[in-house]
């Protein structure tokens, strides 16, 4: 078993055009990693110094993680994981 | 271009009327691939704000696997402007996130009142760059494939 990690549009460029891709991890920083192992440059897309990037939204099991601990919140098999960028704007 | 039923248009009109001062935001979903935006979602602005709107997070992945089960994509990112005209402002360009979408400003800073003037434009924002394009509003979705279908 393996964690889903579904992936939005703007991002499919780097996933070879796949709506979703299978990793593992303990966590999610260590998930994200190993996304960005065999998707290289998704992780700078998803994380800056402070943690996941302001405009960018990712639930695990449909919690936003903002709320579950950030990079730190516990992951593991059967889970799924979105990525969903902000709609937002002035 | 864009083409949209004027009911729906009316719709995102009335919204952006109805939140004045402060931004109103949703979008109008359609069939993946078809470019015909179909289906209204008004979405609540988070931010409750004149200058900024954002969908609420839990609402966001709502919308999204709404639209995933029914195998459509959001065709239309429309928000208002109340004070300003329907242009993408600089934070606009550097949020757009959805390349594939038609993203409509609409503008009620000289209309927010029943029948004042509404600006209404629609624009593609791909890797910050802006290209405004034609809204042809028809009054039947029969109408959309006429207006869709190449001119003879």
């Amino acid at each position: 078993m393996a964690i889903e990690v579904r992936v939005p549009t703007i991002l499919r460029t780097y996933t070879g055009g796949e709506k979703a891709v299978t990793a593992q991890g303990g966590t999610l920083a260590q998930l994200i990693d190993d996304v960005d192992a065999s998707n290289p440059g998704v992780k700078e897309r998803l994380v800056d110094e402070s943690g996941i990037r302001r405009f960018i939204n990712v639930y695990v099991n449909d919690e936003d993680v903002r709320f579950t601990g950030g990079l730190e919140t516990a992951v593991s098999d059967g889970d799924t994981v979105v990525i969903l960028p902000a709609v937002a704007g002035g | 271009m864009l083409i949209i039923e004027a009911s729906i248009r009316d719709a995102i009109v009335a919204h952006a009327r109805r939140d004045h001062p402060d931004e109103a935001c949703g979008v109008v979903a359609g069939p993946a691939g078809s470019d015909r935006p179909t289906r209204f979602v008004p979405m609540r602005n988070a931010a409750q704000s004149p200058t900024f709107y954002e969908f609420d997070s839990a609402d966001l992945l709502r919308l999204y696997q709404e639209m995933d089960d029914r195998d459509e994509e959001p065709i239309v990112i429309y928000h208002s402007h109340t004070a300003t005209e329907a242009y993408p402002s600089r934070t606009d360009i550097g949020l757009a996130q959805e390349p594939g979408s038609h993203y409509v400003l609409v503008s009620t800073a000289e209309g927010a009142h029943e029948d004042g003037p509404v600006a209404f434009r629609s624009f593609r924002i791909v890797d910050g760059e802006v290209t405004e394009e034609d809204v042809t509003v028809v009054s039947s979705s029969a109408e959309v494939d006429d207006a869709a279908a190449p001119k003879r």
